[in-house]
Protein backbone atom coordinates (compact mmCIF):
# COMPACT_ATOMS: atom_id res chain seq x y z
CA UNK A 1 0.00 0.00 0.00
CA UNK A 2 0.87 3.91 -0.30
CA UNK A 3 1.76 5.56 2.32
CA UNK A 4 3.31 8.94 2.01
CA UNK A 5 1.26 10.72 -1.21
CA UNK A 6 4.80 10.97 -2.93
CA UNK A 7 4.66 6.99 -3.32
CA UNK A 8 2.27 7.77 -5.90
CA UNK A 9 4.68 9.89 -7.47
CA UNK A 10 6.58 8.66 -10.74
CA UNK A 11 10.96 8.81 -10.69
CA UNK A 12 11.51 12.48 -11.75
CA UNK A 13 15.05 11.61 -13.31
CA UNK A 14 13.23 8.97 -15.45
CA UNK A 15 9.80 10.41 -16.19
CA UNK A 16 12.48 13.94 -17.75
CA UNK A 17 14.74 11.36 -19.50
CA UNK A 18 11.56 10.04 -21.40
CA UNK A 19 10.46 13.72 -22.09
CA UNK A 20 13.96 14.24 -23.77
CA UNK A 21 13.50 11.65 -25.74
CA UNK A 22 10.43 12.56 -26.79
CA UNK A 23 11.05 15.96 -28.04
CA UNK A 24 13.54 17.35 -30.37
CA UNK A 25 17.17 17.80 -29.45
CA UNK A 26 17.81 21.21 -27.46
CA UNK A 27 14.68 21.92 -26.42
CA UNK A 28 14.20 22.55 -22.49
CA UNK A 29 11.47 21.96 -20.28
CA UNK A 30 10.87 23.38 -17.40
CA UNK A 31 10.98 22.52 -13.77
CA UNK A 32 6.99 23.16 -13.59
CA UNK A 33 6.25 21.64 -17.09
CA UNK A 34 8.53 18.57 -15.90
CA UNK A 35 6.54 18.48 -12.39
CA UNK A 36 3.17 18.66 -13.84
CA UNK A 37 3.64 15.49 -16.71
CA UNK A 38 4.72 13.73 -14.03
CA UNK A 39 1.67 14.14 -12.11
CA UNK A 40 -0.19 14.22 -15.47
CA UNK A 41 1.33 10.45 -15.71
CA UNK A 42 0.37 9.15 -12.27
CA UNK A 43 -3.36 10.80 -13.07
CA UNK A 44 -3.12 8.75 -16.22
CA UNK A 45 -2.10 5.58 -14.67
CA UNK A 46 -5.43 5.71 -12.36
CA UNK A 47 -7.48 6.63 -15.50
CA UNK A 48 -6.44 3.69 -17.22
CA UNK A 49 -6.27 1.34 -14.33
CA UNK A 50 -10.03 2.01 -13.43
CA UNK A 51 -11.38 1.69 -17.21
CA UNK A 52 -9.55 -1.24 -17.33
CA UNK A 53 -11.13 -2.43 -13.94
CA UNK A 54 -14.69 -1.87 -15.32
CA UNK A 55 -13.69 -3.90 -18.09
CA UNK A 56 -12.46 -6.76 -15.82
CA UNK A 57 -15.87 -6.40 -13.51
CA UNK A 58 -17.94 -6.00 -17.01
CA UNK A 59 -16.59 -9.79 -17.76
CA UNK A 60 -17.15 -10.74 -13.86
CA UNK A 61 -13.11 -11.46 -13.49
CA UNK A 62 -11.41 -10.44 -10.37
CA UNK A 63 -7.58 -10.14 -11.30
CA UNK A 64 -6.68 -7.49 -14.67
CA UNK A 65 -5.51 -8.72 -17.77
CA UNK A 66 -3.62 -7.34 -21.02
CA UNK A 67 -6.71 -7.38 -23.06
CA UNK A 68 -8.30 -4.98 -20.68
CA UNK A 69 -5.79 -2.55 -20.42
CA UNK A 70 -5.68 -2.64 -24.52
CA UNK A 71 -9.52 -2.24 -23.84
CA UNK A 72 -8.90 1.05 -21.64
CA UNK A 73 -6.80 2.67 -24.32
CA UNK A 74 -9.29 2.22 -26.72
CA UNK A 75 -12.01 4.03 -24.71
CA UNK A 76 -9.71 6.53 -22.98
CA UNK A 77 -8.96 7.49 -27.12
CA UNK A 78 -5.79 6.38 -26.85
CA UNK A 79 -5.74 3.87 -29.84
CA UNK A 80 -2.21 5.04 -31.44
CA UNK A 81 -0.66 2.95 -28.24
CA UNK A 82 -2.73 -0.08 -29.12
CA UNK A 83 -0.07 -0.80 -31.56
CA UNK A 84 3.44 -0.24 -30.09
CA UNK A 85 1.76 -2.00 -26.60
CA UNK A 86 1.22 -4.95 -28.51
CA UNK A 87 4.83 -5.23 -29.72
CA UNK A 88 6.14 -4.67 -26.93
CA UNK A 89 3.78 -7.14 -24.81
CA UNK A 90 4.68 -9.83 -27.74
CA UNK A 91 8.62 -8.87 -27.20
CA UNK A 92 8.39 -8.73 -23.43
CA UNK A 93 6.34 -11.80 -23.77
CA UNK A 94 9.05 -13.55 -25.40
CA UNK A 95 11.64 -12.30 -22.98
CA UNK A 96 9.45 -13.79 -20.46
CA UNK A 97 9.27 -17.26 -21.43
CA UNK A 98 12.80 -17.14 -22.32
CA UNK A 99 14.32 -15.95 -19.08
CA UNK A 100 12.18 -18.85 -17.76
CA UNK A 101 13.40 -21.27 -19.83
CA UNK A 102 17.09 -19.87 -19.01
CA UNK A 103 15.94 -19.71 -15.27
CA UNK A 104 14.61 -23.38 -15.46
CA UNK A 105 17.35 -24.61 -16.73
CA UNK A 106 20.00 -22.73 -14.46
CA UNK A 107 17.69 -24.41 -11.47
CA UNK A 108 18.56 -28.19 -12.97
CA UNK A 109 22.24 -27.63 -13.70
CA UNK A 110 22.27 -25.86 -9.67
CA UNK A 111 20.46 -28.58 -8.72
CA UNK A 112 22.46 -31.25 -10.82
CA UNK A 113 25.36 -28.97 -9.30
CA UNK A 114 24.20 -29.01 -5.73
CA UNK A 115 23.35 -32.37 -5.65
CA UNK A 116 27.52 -33.48 -6.73
CA UNK A 117 28.19 -30.57 -4.83
CA UNK A 118 26.62 -31.85 -1.58
CA UNK A 119 28.43 -35.27 -2.51
CA UNK A 120 31.79 -33.54 -2.77
CA UNK A 121 31.81 -31.26 -0.30
CA UNK A 122 30.36 -34.18 2.01
CA UNK A 123 33.46 -36.21 0.66
CA UNK A 124 35.65 -33.28 0.82
CA UNK A 125 34.91 -32.15 4.61
CA UNK A 126 35.62 -36.29 5.55
CA UNK A 127 38.79 -35.61 3.59
CA UNK A 128 39.63 -32.76 5.58
CA UNK A 129 38.49 -34.59 8.66
CA UNK A 130 40.72 -37.31 8.11
CA UNK A 131 43.38 -34.98 7.06
CA UNK A 132 43.54 -33.11 9.97
CA UNK A 133 43.33 -36.35 11.55
CA UNK A 134 46.29 -37.34 10.07
CA UNK A 135 48.19 -34.43 9.23
CA UNK A 136 49.72 -35.16 12.94
CA UNK A 137 50.38 -38.91 12.23
CA UNK A 138 51.41 -40.09 8.71
CA UNK A 139 50.18 -37.85 5.59
CA UNK A 140 47.66 -39.61 2.87
CA UNK A 141 47.98 -39.50 -0.91
CA UNK A 142 46.33 -36.19 -1.13
CA UNK A 143 48.22 -34.42 1.45
CA UNK A 144 51.60 -35.20 0.06
CA UNK A 145 51.13 -34.56 -3.19
CA UNK A 146 50.01 -30.95 -1.55
CA UNK A 147 53.47 -30.96 0.33
CA UNK A 148 55.01 -31.56 -2.82
CA UNK A 149 53.58 -29.15 -5.16
CA UNK A 150 54.79 -26.40 -1.94
CA UNK B 1 -3.42 -9.28 -34.17
CA UNK B 2 -0.89 -7.62 -36.06
CA UNK B 3 2.09 -9.38 -36.95
CA UNK B 4 5.37 -8.40 -34.93
CA UNK B 5 8.31 -7.08 -37.03
CA UNK B 6 10.95 -9.45 -37.09
CA UNK B 7 13.64 -7.19 -36.51
CA UNK B 8 12.13 -6.44 -33.08
CA UNK B 9 11.97 -10.07 -31.53
CA UNK B 10 15.44 -10.72 -32.39
CA UNK B 11 17.11 -7.97 -30.06
CA UNK B 12 17.08 -9.12 -26.57
CA UNK B 13 18.94 -6.23 -25.40
CA UNK B 14 15.75 -4.40 -26.84
CA UNK B 15 13.39 -6.27 -24.32
CA UNK B 16 15.65 -5.70 -21.20
CA UNK B 17 15.28 -2.21 -21.71
CA UNK B 18 11.67 -2.04 -23.15
CA UNK B 19 10.23 -0.07 -20.25
CA UNK B 20 12.34 2.28 -18.16
CA UNK B 21 9.71 3.28 -15.29
CA UNK B 22 10.09 1.05 -12.44
CA UNK B 23 7.31 -1.49 -12.47
CA UNK B 24 6.77 -1.80 -8.67
CA UNK B 25 6.18 2.02 -8.57
CA UNK B 26 3.31 1.72 -11.44
CA UNK B 27 1.78 -1.40 -9.36
CA UNK B 28 1.53 0.93 -6.47
CA UNK B 29 -0.13 3.33 -8.27
CA UNK B 30 -2.48 0.76 -9.56
CA UNK B 31 -3.31 -0.33 -5.90
CA UNK B 32 -4.45 2.48 -4.52
CA UNK B 33 -7.46 2.51 -6.63
CA UNK B 34 -9.46 1.22 -4.13
CA UNK B 35 -11.59 -1.86 -6.42
CA UNK B 36 -8.37 -3.04 -8.31
CA UNK B 37 -8.11 -6.72 -6.20
CA UNK B 38 -5.14 -7.66 -8.71
CA UNK B 39 -3.27 -7.16 -11.61
CA UNK B 40 -1.22 -9.53 -13.62
CA UNK B 41 2.06 -9.40 -15.07
CA UNK B 42 0.99 -8.53 -18.85
CA UNK B 43 -1.56 -6.01 -17.47
CA UNK B 44 1.19 -4.54 -15.02
CA UNK B 45 3.66 -4.28 -18.32
CA UNK B 46 1.39 -2.44 -20.39
CA UNK B 47 0.45 0.10 -17.99
CA UNK B 48 3.78 0.85 -17.63
CA UNK B 49 4.52 0.89 -21.33
CA UNK B 50 0.92 2.54 -21.76
CA UNK B 51 2.71 5.77 -19.19
CA UNK B 52 5.79 6.15 -20.98
CA UNK B 53 3.91 6.47 -24.41
CA UNK B 54 1.68 8.85 -22.70
CA UNK B 55 4.35 11.21 -21.15
CA UNK B 56 5.84 11.09 -24.65
CA UNK B 57 2.68 11.81 -26.07
CA UNK B 58 1.97 14.88 -23.91
CA UNK B 59 5.64 16.35 -24.43
CA UNK B 60 5.36 16.08 -27.98
CA UNK B 61 1.46 17.69 -28.21
CA UNK B 62 2.27 20.54 -25.97
CA UNK B 63 5.24 21.80 -27.49
CA UNK B 64 4.12 21.01 -31.07
CA UNK B 65 1.16 23.33 -29.93
CA UNK B 66 2.80 25.51 -27.90
CA UNK B 67 2.40 29.27 -27.70
CA UNK B 68 5.82 30.49 -28.55
CA UNK B 69 6.85 29.20 -31.71
CA UNK B 70 10.37 30.59 -31.52
CA UNK B 71 11.40 29.77 -28.24
CA UNK B 72 12.86 26.18 -27.43
CA UNK B 73 11.19 25.26 -24.27
CA UNK B 74 7.80 23.81 -23.11
CA UNK B 75 6.27 25.61 -20.50
CA UNK B 76 3.66 24.85 -18.01
CA UNK B 77 1.34 26.65 -19.96
CA UNK B 78 1.82 24.84 -23.06
CA UNK B 79 0.81 21.68 -21.08
CA UNK B 80 -2.68 23.50 -19.56
CA UNK B 81 -3.23 24.81 -23.32
CA UNK B 82 -3.28 20.95 -24.81
CA UNK B 83 -5.49 19.97 -21.29
CA UNK B 84 -7.89 21.94 -22.14
CA UNK B 85 -7.70 21.85 -26.25
CA UNK B 86 -7.59 18.63 -26.79
CA UNK B 87 -10.29 15.99 -26.01
CA UNK B 88 -8.40 13.31 -25.15
CA UNK B 89 -6.09 15.44 -22.74
CA UNK B 90 -9.08 16.57 -21.33
CA UNK B 91 -8.72 14.57 -18.09
CA UNK B 92 -6.16 16.31 -17.02
CA UNK B 93 -7.80 20.22 -16.83
CA UNK B 94 -8.13 19.26 -12.93
CA UNK B 95 -4.25 18.78 -12.38
CA UNK B 96 -3.30 21.61 -15.17
CA UNK B 97 -5.77 24.31 -14.46
CA UNK B 98 -4.90 27.09 -16.92
CA UNK B 99 -3.05 29.76 -15.19
CA UNK B 100 -4.50 32.93 -15.51
CA UNK B 101 -4.67 36.43 -13.79
CA UNK B 102 -7.39 37.52 -11.74
CA UNK B 103 -8.46 40.57 -13.21
CA UNK B 104 -9.17 38.50 -16.55
CA UNK B 105 -10.61 35.74 -14.14
CA UNK B 106 -12.97 38.70 -12.98
CA UNK B 107 -14.02 40.04 -16.65
CA UNK B 108 -14.88 36.75 -17.82
CA UNK B 109 -16.76 36.45 -14.70
CA UNK B 110 -18.55 39.62 -15.29
CA UNK B 111 -19.06 38.36 -18.95
CA UNK B 112 -20.42 34.94 -18.32
CA UNK B 113 -23.46 37.09 -15.77
CA UNK B 114 -24.11 39.25 -18.58
CA UNK B 115 -24.62 36.19 -20.92
CA UNK B 116 -26.63 34.71 -18.20
CA UNK B 117 -28.92 37.69 -18.02
CA UNK B 118 -29.35 37.64 -21.98
CA UNK B 119 -31.21 34.84 -21.18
Amino acid sequence: MAERPEDLNLPNAVITRIIKEALPDGVNVSKEARRAISQAASVFVLYATSCANNFAMKAKRKTLNAGDVLAAMEEMEFERFLEPLRDALEVYKKDQRGRKEVSEQKRRDKERKADSENEKSREEEEEEEEEQQHMEEEPEEEAEEEEEDN
Amino acid sequence: MSQTNSGKDSQASEAKKAISLPISRVRLIMKSSPDVSSINQDALFLTTKATELFVQHLALTSFNNRSQTEANTLNYSDLAKTAEESDTFHFLTDILPKKILAQDYLKTLEQMQDEDSDF
